[in-house]
């Protein structure tokens, strides 16, 4: 009986030293060399997977940093320039500084400024709806309200407000990772600079209808009508397809277009009131001055004819 | 399945049995009033949208060419009224986006001189098939069963295909509709002519028409007609929806397979619609551009389900009116049948050279019901007329994952809801089909 036992244990033994010995060896000669700073970069990033870099993940995201050896076109928007710093460091490389950015909501055409002109009762999904028709409201280019991009959206950064039937963005919990804009079947979302101290400004609306037609369909419609363009001295404010737009890279902030605009159309985020209103002033005392200016510059030259006429009639 | 009773021929793969109720089958078509203005859009039809060769303000004449097709995948479009060219804007029309269309203040009606407006049958075909074709696209003719493909690029046969059948499609499977049935009772003569232009543009010597048997009069009517003709015939066949789709009537008819991707084609068949034969017979004969269509308007609540001889770019409203005005309990108004109609979103759309019948559906039939989770019957593979798996199609779209999609032949389904139509828990199959599709159309114009 005790032979049989241990008959048994030596056996087993035996087999499972032989087992550990072919492992080791298949382990050594098979053995996949990956750069170990793959898992020191994976480690410090967010770890979301969320895709917004453009990679399929954020263990990807670490391949090709450490693959690429350079930070110049991959960038984690999640981590933002903390983690890229950190990332550098691993990689002994430079780290390369970028503006955050945000997503903004480009509609502004809540129930109470776009009336519905129809009942949507098919399936609850903004890309179904916009297969099917332009909406139900008679504006083709806004928001649809059904939240397809609040439910893509991984960080709980974007909730649908009942009382406007719009997405509204959280400011500190969105990275800027770009699901929602890729989600949109009319592209209301887009991503905008952060800005400085999270100032920003921008227009909220697409339609590129005629100022008249526009209107008709919604009451805070961007009508096209050049005022906010007439009064930027940066030339940040291009006017498109009878639709406003502005240009971050050359908006300096100076919010003097804002309330130019008569359906108050161009956002701001993150600006007190007082601040426009002084760049209001500010704008009115520099149309002021300048037509005052025309106005001597007009006197002058017909002083200057009435003294010619005069040189005339007396020669 | 059950075995089936019938002896009339049908297609084979899948197939439903939705109720046809067709109410105004025996109401003769009767011409509307000429509207105040129409609004004609320059894109009713598959392909490029025609250019506008008209200014605000001229004064033009019922048939005149007012938008010229860009390209061979075009059509003509033209005046379907006289009158003062209005305002020239993009409008909402029953496809239920923007597009493009010309307003026309109708004043009088002065028609071009070169049109034939009496009623005489002409039987003799002087035109050789290169002008017939010709004739047609000048005409503006497309596919009036409701897809509007232009019908001169189907009367061109693409080199190396042979084609020897030419099939005439009166099958009016869409339950609710009769205007291709009314055209079939009133016009039969015309469209036997029709048929013979249509067999000598593309040289072939066969042709059938198909019709259901829930339309024997119009079956009757066409035996008779063609008693001593060899080489037209007229089959009936059994009620089936979709049959009126063209691979399954060519199943049906023939027992011919188009294969995945392909055109009829490929297995020598060319498919018209009744309604697109009669416009040609107008077009060819008479040198009537397709400027007016049988429209049904129908519904279960309509006082007066009726068949109406419309100008394209009549507001759908007009037709409502003359049927006796909206009832109470519409829940929704469809511009085409109950199962691949569309619901309108404003009552001023205009009517297209596609629109077959505008359907007010009472509210009670009207709304979606609740939507549950799916059981895995199969039910929508025993229902999808081609053999797709549209269950499986859903979730593929739902997810985004087109190129499986693609792989599982989603881009043959012919969006007929068939699959909505049998599902027991009111799953959106054809949504989300539909949005797979679009969503794959978008990647490869990308």
């Amino acid at each position: 009986m005790n032979e049989v036992i241990l008959y048994t244990v030596l056996s087993l033994t035996g087999l499972g030293i032989l087992a550990a010995a072919i492992i080791h060896l298949v382990s050594k000669k098979f053995a996949v060399q990956e750069d170990e700073r793959i898992d020191k970069v994976e480690e410090v990033l967010p770890a979301t997977n969320c895709g917004g870099c453009g990679q399929p993940g954020c263990r990807a995201f670490a391949k090709a940093v450490v693959e690429a050896g350079t930070l110049e076109e991959l960038h984690c928007p999640v981590g933002g320039n903390a983690v890229m710093k950190q990332v550098a460091a691993i990689l002994g490389i430079e780290a390369v500084e970028r503006d955050p950015y945000i997503a903004v909501v480009r509609c502004s055409g809540s129930f109470e400024y776009r009336k519905k002109t129809n009942i949507y009762d098919g399936e609850s999904s903004c890309k179904i709806a916009a297969t099917l028709y332009s909406g139900d409201t008679g504006c083709a280019y806004g928001c649809l309200g059904m939240g397809d991009c609040v439910e893509v959206c991984d960080f709980e950064a974007m909730y649908m407000d009942e009382k406007t039937g719009l997405p509204v963005i959280i400011e500190d919990k969105c990275t800027a990772c770009n699901a929602c804009v890729k989600e949109c079947p009319k592209d209301i979302l887009e991503l905008w600079p952060k800005g400085k101290k999270n100032k920003r400004i921008y227009v909220a609306c697409l339609n590129e209808e005629k100022g008249s037609s526009a209107r008709k369909e919604c009451a805070v419609a961007c009508s096209g009508c050049a005022k906010c363009f007439e009064s930027c001295r940066y030339d940040a404010i291009t006017i498109n397809n009878s639709l406003a737009a502005i240009d971050p890279e050359k908006c300096t902030l100076c919010l003097e277009c804002v309330e130019t605009c008569d359906v108050r159309n161009i956002i701001t985020a993150n600006i007190p009131d007082e601040k426009i209103k002084h760049a209001t002033e500010h704008r009115i005392r520099l149309e002021e001055r300048a037509r005052k200016k025309k106005e001597e510059e007009k006197m002058a030259a017909q002083a200057g004819q009435q003294q010619n006429g005069d040189a005339t009639t007396q020669a | 399945m059950a075995m089936r009773l019938h002896k009339h021929k049908t297609f084979k793969t899948g197939g439903i049995h939705p109720h046809d109720n067709k109410l105004s089958s025996q109401v003769a078509i009767t011409p509307l009033p000429l509207p105040k203005m129409v609004t004609i859009p320059i894109i009713q039809h598959i392909g490029a949208p025609a250019k506008i060769v008209v200014n605000r303000g001229d004064m033009i004449k019922t048939g005149q060419i007012i938008a010229t097709h860009e390209g061979f995948v075009s059509s003509n479009i033209h005046a379907s009224v006289s009158g003062r060219v209005g305002v020239i804007e993009e409008v909402m029309d029953s496809t239920g986006f923007k597009h493009m269309a010309i307003n026309i203040r109708v004043k009088g009606d002065d028609w071009e001189e070169s049109i034939d407006r009496s009623d005489t049958l002409i039987e003799e075909i002087k035109l050789t098939p290169k002008e017939i074709v010709s004739r047609i696209m000048e005409a503006g003719v497309v596919g009036m069963g409701g897809a509007a493909f232009p019908s001169h690029v189907k009367l061109s046969v693409p080199e190396g295909k042979h084609v020897d059948h030419l099939l005439i499609n009166g099958v009016e499977c869409e339950p609710y509709l009769t205007a291709d049935h009314r055209v079939m009772l009133e016009k039969p003569k015309e469209i036997i002519v029709g048929i013979k232009i249509l067999m000598k543009a593309l040289g072939v010597q066969k042709a059938i028409i198909g019709i259901e048997d829930n339309k024997a009069d119009a079956i009757e009517i066409f035996q008779q007609l063609l008693k001593n003709e060899k080489h037209i015939g007229v089959e009936a066949l059994e009620v089936q929806y979709p049959q009126g789709g063209e691979k399954q009537l060519i199943q049906a008819l023939l027992n011919r397979e188009v294969p995945s991707g392909g055109l009829p084609a490929d297995v020598g068949v060319i498919v018209h619609n009744v309604g697109t034969t009669y416009a040609v017979y107008e077009a060819v004969q008479k040198n009537k551009p397709l400027i007016e269509r049988v429209v049904t308007v129908t519904g279960k609540s309509v006082k007066q389900p009726s068949n109406f001889l419309v100008r394209i770019g009549t507001p759908v409203i007009d037709l409502l009116i003359a049927a006796g005005g909206v009832p109470e309990d519409t829940g929704k108004i469809v511009s085409g049948g109950p199962m691949m109609g569309k619901a309108i979103a404003d009552l001023d759309v205009p009517v297209a050279k596609g629109t077959s019948g505008i359907l007010l559906i009472p509210k009670d039939e009207a709304s979606r019901s609740e939507v549950y989770n799916c059981v895995h019957c199969g039910k929508c593979i025993e229902a999808c007329p081609m053999g797709l798996e549209p269950y499986r199609l859903l979730i593929m779209s739902k997810k985004g994952n087109s190129k499986r999609a693609k792989e599982e032949h989603i881009l043959d389904c012919i969006e007929c809801g068939s699959c909505s139509f049998v599902c027991p828990s009111n799953r959106p199959i054809l949504d989300y089909i539909r949005l797979g599709k679009t969503q794959l159309k978008k990647q490869k114009s990308v």
